[in-house]
């Protein structure tokens, strides 16, 4: 028999070896330097007039983006409160009631393929729903948009979460004669408790760092909220509107809050990978 | 005397002064010591039968359970025993394919029936588990969640009712000075005399218990052995088991399950040492199963 | 040995009401429920109807004329669709590659410790807000591409009508590559544990007979996990697709075709993000509106292939990306 010379085989695997890890460096190196520029460019811009004054006009120093923080807080905070718990119905329905049912397969596959729309056209949608109609923009209509987004991503997570619950401890809670109701939420709900924190914490950071569904619906306003009723200023439609002006101080205003969004996105998230990795063990 | 089945359905009235806490030894003497009257049985299944989807995994059992005494069930490995007991407190209704037909009847009612008030009866039978299943509470709050559906309880009231649960379930002595620790920082044996606690705290008439020693390690089997023949008095005991040992060890009564079917039930004594029916036999003996 | 109870206590409460309480439930979480169906319907039917103006005006003529011009109010999906597709493309091609390289990293080749740190690294790197590469990408990225890529490429490669042109920085090939950049992090979680569910005995058997670690990669690793491979592919692709932000930076906002990939372009998502402001006449909404729907079709239809495969060769994924 002829035997093949290992070599070419030992060079090619070696070759592969190499591009993947340097695969992998270029990830990290992106990151860094991603974290690196926001970081960079962010801090200077942070400064006192940047956390408590309203915009002023470009040219003009001491401007800041006070009304965009609160009305990104308000706006996420109305959203999760309209997303967070409908989602967790939806999936308790999935995991409790529709786990062999038609219309349970019908919402999970809708919820799967719900959760790849872009987040543009479901700001399109409230934006002919309940924009047009009005007449005028709305944080509420921002809220909602950003509510629509949560709704599948909550719901399945909640799916997977309660699902690990085994069914041993739902029957012990219904021998004792628990009710349906109390034996989900006394009892599967505690013991999912930890998933279904993380799963919400994920929605959240999630939908806090969208631009796109809030072009369409709360758009921007350079006061402070004080009615949702009206366009509201929002941190990221703010990056948007002033990364794409010709003013450099208002660019150095756009990374700021940058650095602001892209550092609560990123806590939230690592807090919430933190919590899940207790589940795990 | 208590027959043994061919393939029509009996009736198994328990005949006599069978005294609910003594084990025969000469089970033949006693059983011709029995006068005529029939002790009404706790439970009494009629011609019950149990579907999974298409496929039916009980055919027509009959069998009466002993008001005051531990019955055995045993059999080999799929044969319907936790199908047969998982009917007396309708928890396969959690299931939407499951469904059983024919007559259980608990205390002179049909409880299959739908007109049933389903808590109810789940107060008055109580499950434990193969796998001991604590909640994600604390021990307190563990064998106090089934007081607080059924009953309105005081503070102190509460108290001392888990404590009462606790002693009687023999735990009470190894937790008390931690009743707020989670139920799950317990041992095996130890989370499965919570679960017993738990069940009893809302004083049930009859326990199932589903290979309760299984998961279990022999030390603590042993205990919860003794517990059972310390609380037997005060409930209906129906055991499922595949330990033959543990049934003798046990039971007062011994049904044996077969591919869905009841084989052979009796005392126990007598179906251990003189069986009535041929499978039985190779079964004790260990020729299949 | 046996406690009696001194005091009997009557189980008190009303059981309707708690039958009655299980069907609200039962009822509250079936609405939630369906309000996802209904959702998914709505936003159908609204973008169907307010697309009604220039379906009339347009017709199917809109998905292939290229002409884009809100002065005569002539409107055409073709520039935005091909840049779309292309961008899509650019970013797949990119991608799928390095992403399987990265997994078998992952995987294969690094100590358990490294292995953890860069896919943690990885995930952080798909929790990143797509504004965020979107500024990344216009002010510091574009130029990069600007300065030291595109003159380098048109060097060697610039035989190839593909890559002539002024090197400006923005345009079709940045985008892609910040594209890729974005869908990077999600194709490697999906191959990463694709690769992590053969069994280590085959792994193994293969090792066992002196295999090298990328032959046993190829033949049996990828060959196992080939058609989970294809459905995070799917996700990368159905993600890449409806990218608003970042590409919107770096993209042009050209509503011409070109050859080269150095041009300006324009992508469905980035024309409703930047023309919207603009549009104030009923057409210009409409025609937008109508974009939208066509992205919508696009997305639907990739999701419901990538739901399906997945389903089919039964794995989920849908959860936690």
């Amino acid at each position: 028999m002829i035997v093949r010379s290992a070599i070419p085989r030992k060079m090619v695997d070696f070759g592969v070896k190499v591009i993947s890890s340097l695969a992998a460096l270029l990830g990290i190196t992106i990151l860094a330097w991603i974290l690196y520029e926001v970081i960079k460019r962010g801090a200077a811009a942070l400064n006192w007039s940047f956390f408590i004054h309203l915009p002023t006009p470009p040219g003009l120093t001491g401007g800041g983006v006070a009304n965009a923080i609160l009305g990104t807080s308000i706006i996420t905070l109305l959203a999760t409160l309209a997303g967070v718990p409908t989602g967790l119905l939806a999936g308790i329905y999935l995991a409790e009631f529709g786990q062999h049912s038609r219309i349970g397969s019908l919402v999970r596959f809708t919820s799967n393929v719900m959760m790849g729309i872009p987040s543009i056209i479901v700001g399109l949608f409230i934006y002919t729903l309940l924009v047009l109609p009005k007449h005028h923009f709305s944080g509420y209509a921002g809220s909602a948009a950003l509510a629509v987004i949560m709704l599948p991503i909550v719901a399945r997570t909640t799916e997977d979460m309660l699902r690990l619950v085994p069914n041993a401890l739902r029957e012990s809670a219904l021998a004792l004669g628990a009710p349906r109701w109390k034996t989900t939420l006394q009892v599967v709900f505690r013991a999912a408790k930890t998933g279904l924190i993380t799963g919400v914490l994920l929605a959240i950071a999630r939908v806090s760092g969208e631009t796109a569904p809030l072009l369409f619906t709360a758009l921007n306003s350079p006061y402070w909220p004080r009615s949702l009723n009206q366009p509201t200023a929002n941190l990221t439609v703010t990056i948007f509107n002033y990364a794409m002006s010709p003013y450099t101080d208002w660019q150095e205003i756009a990374w700021g809050a940058s650095l602001l969004i892209m550092s609560a996105v990123l806590v939230l998230t690592v807090v919430a990978r933190f919590a899940l990795k207790e589940v795990k063990k | 005397m208590n027959a043994a089945v061919n393939d029509e359905p009996r009736k198994f009235l328990l005949y006599g002064a069978l005294s609910p806490n003594k084990k025969n030894p000469n089970s033949s003497a006693s059983c011709e010591a029995a006068a005529p009257a029939a002790i009404q049985p706790k439970i009494s299944t009629r011609n019950l039968s149990f579907y999974y989807g298409n496929h039916q995994a009980l055919i027509d059992n009959n069998l009466d359970i002993a008001p005051g005494n531990v019955t055995a069930i045993i059999g080999p490995s799929g044969c319907g025993k936790s199908t047969h007991i998982r009917v007396y407190n309708r928890i396969f209704e959690l299931y939407r394919d499951q469904r059983a037909t024919g007559e259980v009847i608990l205390d002179g009612e049909n409880i299959l029936s739908p007109s049933v008030d389903v808590i109810e009866l789940r107060r008055k039978v109580g499950m434990i588990f193969q796998k001991p299943t604590p909640f994600p509470m604390s021990i307190f709050e563990n064998v106090a969640y089934g007081l607080r559906l059924h009953y309105k309880l005081t503070k102190s009231e509460l108290a001392e009712r888990v404590e009462i649960a606790l002693k009687r379930a023999a735990l009470w002595e190894e937790v008390k000075d931690k009743l707020h620790r989670p139920g799950t920082a317990l041992s095996g044996g130890q989370q499965q005399r919570l679960c017993i606690a738990r069940a009893i705290a809302i004083e049930p008439e009859v326990l199932l218990m589903d290979e309760p020693t299984s998961a279990i390690d022999p030390v603590a089997t042993a205990k919860i052995e003794e517990l059972i023949e310390s609380i037997k008095s005060i409930y209906t005991i129906v055991i499922v088991t595949h330990n033959m040992q543990q049934a003798a060890r046990v039971s007062d009564f011994t049904a044996f399950f077969y591919e869905g079917k009841v084989v052979e039930f009796g005392p126990t004594s007598q179906i251990f040492t003189n069986p009535s029916n041929k499978q039985t036999e190779d079964y004790i003996t260990g020729r299949f199963g | 040995m046996v406690q009696r109870v001194n005091k009997t206590i009557r189980p008190i409460k009303n059981q309707n009401i708690q039958k009655k309480a299980d069907r609200v439930f039962h009822w509250l979480t079936a609405l939630s429920a369906l309000l996802i169906l209904a959702l998914m319907i709505g936003i159908f039917w609204e973008l169907l109807s307010n697309s009604r103006l220039a379906i009339q005006k347009f017709g199917f003529k809109f998905l292939v004329s290229e002409v884009w011009n809100p002065v005569t109010q002539e409107f055409g999906a073709a520039s935005s669709i091909y840049g779309t597709l292309v961008s899509t493309a650019i970013a797949l091609l990119l991608a799928v590659p390095l992403s399987l390289a990265i997994a078998v990293f992952l995987v294969e080749l690094a100590p358990p410790a490294i292995s953890r740190l860069v896919g943690y690294a990885i995930e952080l790197l798909a929790a990143i807000p797509s504004i965020i590469f979107g500024m990344w990408g216009l002010f510091v990225f574009a130029p990069f591409m600007a300065e030291h890529i595109q003159p380098g490429l048109s060097k060697a490669l610039g035989f190839l009508p593909l890559f002539q042109g002024p090197p400006m920085g923005i345009g079709m090939l940045t985008a892609g590559i910040i594209l890729a950049l974005m869908i990077l992090p999600f194709i490697s979680a999906v191959a990463r544990d694709v690769f992590r569910m053969v069994p280590a005995v085959v792994k193994e058997s293969a090792y066992g007979l002196g295999s090298t670690t990328w032959e046993v990669t190829r033949k049996v690793t990828i060959s196992y996990g080939l058609r989970g491979l294809l459905g995070a592919a799917f996700l990368g692709l159905g993600r890449a697709i409806g990218e608003t932000m970042a590409v919107t930076f770096v993209i042009g906002n050209d509503h011409t075709i070109s050859k080269s990939l150095f041009s300006p372009a324009n992508s469905i998502a980035s024309t409703l993000a930047n023309e919207f402001a603009e549009a104030s006449e009923p057409l210009y909404l409409s025609a937008l509106v109508k974009l939208g729907l066509v992205l919508f079709a696009i997305t639907i239809l990739i999701q419901i292939i990538a739901q399906l495969w997945l389903k089919k060769i039964g794995q989920s994924f849908g959860g936690s990306l």
